[in-house]
């Protein structure tokens, strides 16, 4: 039986993100639901978030996130061979958002499917891409983050929704002579099921306190094993960025990691929990922005509901 | 290992200061965790991780809601 060949390694090429045109402030929320711009601050780290309209959906997101990484990258819409959408609030369980996404960006035939790891997504699904190239499977990958969790959340639980946001984020996935996107380490916890739940297509429910424990106390070992399993020192880190579930979880994780000279992404504050599509969303931006150097080392950890967690470092194009 | 009252205190005292920046004279029994000391629930998780560390107590979240004042943590981790 024959193998493809298959390259040394896999990178990045390109990031794009897409936030909708929607702002809504701490002030806004304070105006719906009995709580306060300093609350929201103190507790989550958030000073605004954006919100989609009736009007735009997660397809329509992950495509413009999408379309421009893949412009970014220089590559054509053909060079893409597998399209992989993490996501876990589209409104419709079929079809999948990655063919449909694919089409619209003229990417012909590709293997197209969709990660549910929930806030995990886009590390699960990087790390589904890694392999997918260096194994031979697929040339390039189109990896794309995108939620709109603003249809799960209910508008007068001041528990929610003002954590939750939408947005996307992706990534352009090739091969390369030395390896630039290092093992993904993944794991879940199943039995804490219950914690984090949308069931029978009403709001989104989640046990903060129950989160923050486990966020706090367990996941900052799997960040550090994935640079283990890279070989990577966090002294060598140029940035961490971990999901941006609360400013707070962030904060704590990053202490643990122990990188004090790593930036820690803070896109949050700007942003909300935008699930899947925090990581990418917060890479592009901050890639942006200037602050992520070519060949600037990563270590990215998402986590969420399942409960399920991922991790693995990267190396900015 | 059992420990006194006042070592608990005392514990429970600088964990506080280190978490939430209250000073520790002013973690006394009868004190609430939320409306004296000024404690969110969130700081109040942190709090529950360190008193398990220290002193070897588990305070699971369903238990924490029921545990508002500085006695009641006291008395929890004493049983």
């Amino acid at each position: 039986m024959n193998l493809p060949p298959s390259p040394p390694g896999a990178r990045i090429v390109a990031f794009g993100e897409h936030q909708p045109s929607g702002v809504v402030t701490n002030a806004d929320l304070a105006e719906r639901v009995d709580t306060s711009d300093e609350w929201i601050q103190s507790r989550v780290g958030i000073k605004e978030r954006r919100i989609a309209g009736p009007d735009e959906s997660v397809l329509d997101m992950a495509v413009a996130a999408g379309g421009k990484a893949l412009a970014a990258s220089g590559l054509a819409a053909d060079d893409i061979s597998l399209v992989i959408v993490a996501t876990c609030t589209g409104l419709d369980q079929i079809p999948n958002v990655s063919a449909s996404a694919a089409a619209r960006l003229g990417i012909t035939a590709p293997g197209a499917f969709d990660v549910n790891a929930a806030c995990a997504g886009f590390c699960y699904a990087l790390g589904i891409a890694n392999d997918a190239v260096r194994g031979g499977s697929a040339g390039h990958v189109l990896v794309i983050g995108a939620e709109k969790l603003s249809d799960w959340i209910d508008w007068t639980d001041r528990s929610t929704c003002v954590i939750f946001a939408d947005g996307a984020g992706a990534a352009v996935v090739g091969p390369s002579e030395a390896p630039q996107i290092g093992p993904v380490v993944w794991g879940s916890s199943g039995e804490r099921a219950d914690k984090i739940y949308l069931r029978e297509h009403k709001y989104l429910h989640q046990e903060g306190q129950a989160v923050f424990r486990w966020t706090t106390t367990e996941l900052s070992a799997v960040a550090l094993t994935a640079l283990e399993r890279a070989g990577v020192a966090p002294e060598e880190l140029t940035a961490f960025v971990p999901h941006q579930a609360n400013l707070r979880i962030v904060e704590a994780i990053a202490r643990k990691v122990g990188a004090p000279q790593a930036l820690i992404a803070r896109d949050i504050v700007t942003a909300g929990n935008t699930s899947s599509a925090s990581i990418p969303l917060a890479l592009s931006r901050m890639v942006g922005r200037g602050e992520l150097p070519s060949g600037s080392t990563v270590l990215t950890l998402g986590y969420g509901a399942g409960l399920t967690y991922a991790a693995q470092v990267l190396r900015v194009p | 290992m059992a420990h006194s009252e006042q070592e608990i205190l005392a514990g429970l005292g600088e964990i506080v200061d280190e978490i939430a920046g209250v000073p520790a004279d002013q973690v006394t029994p009868e004190k609430s965790f939320v409306d004296d000391l000024d404690i969110d629930s969130l700081s109040m998780v942190e709090i529950a991780v360190a008193a398990q560390d220290k002193f070897g107590v588990e305070i699971p979240d369903d238990q924490l809601k029921d545990l508002k004042t500085v006695q009641d943590v006291i008395t929890f981790i004493q049983k």
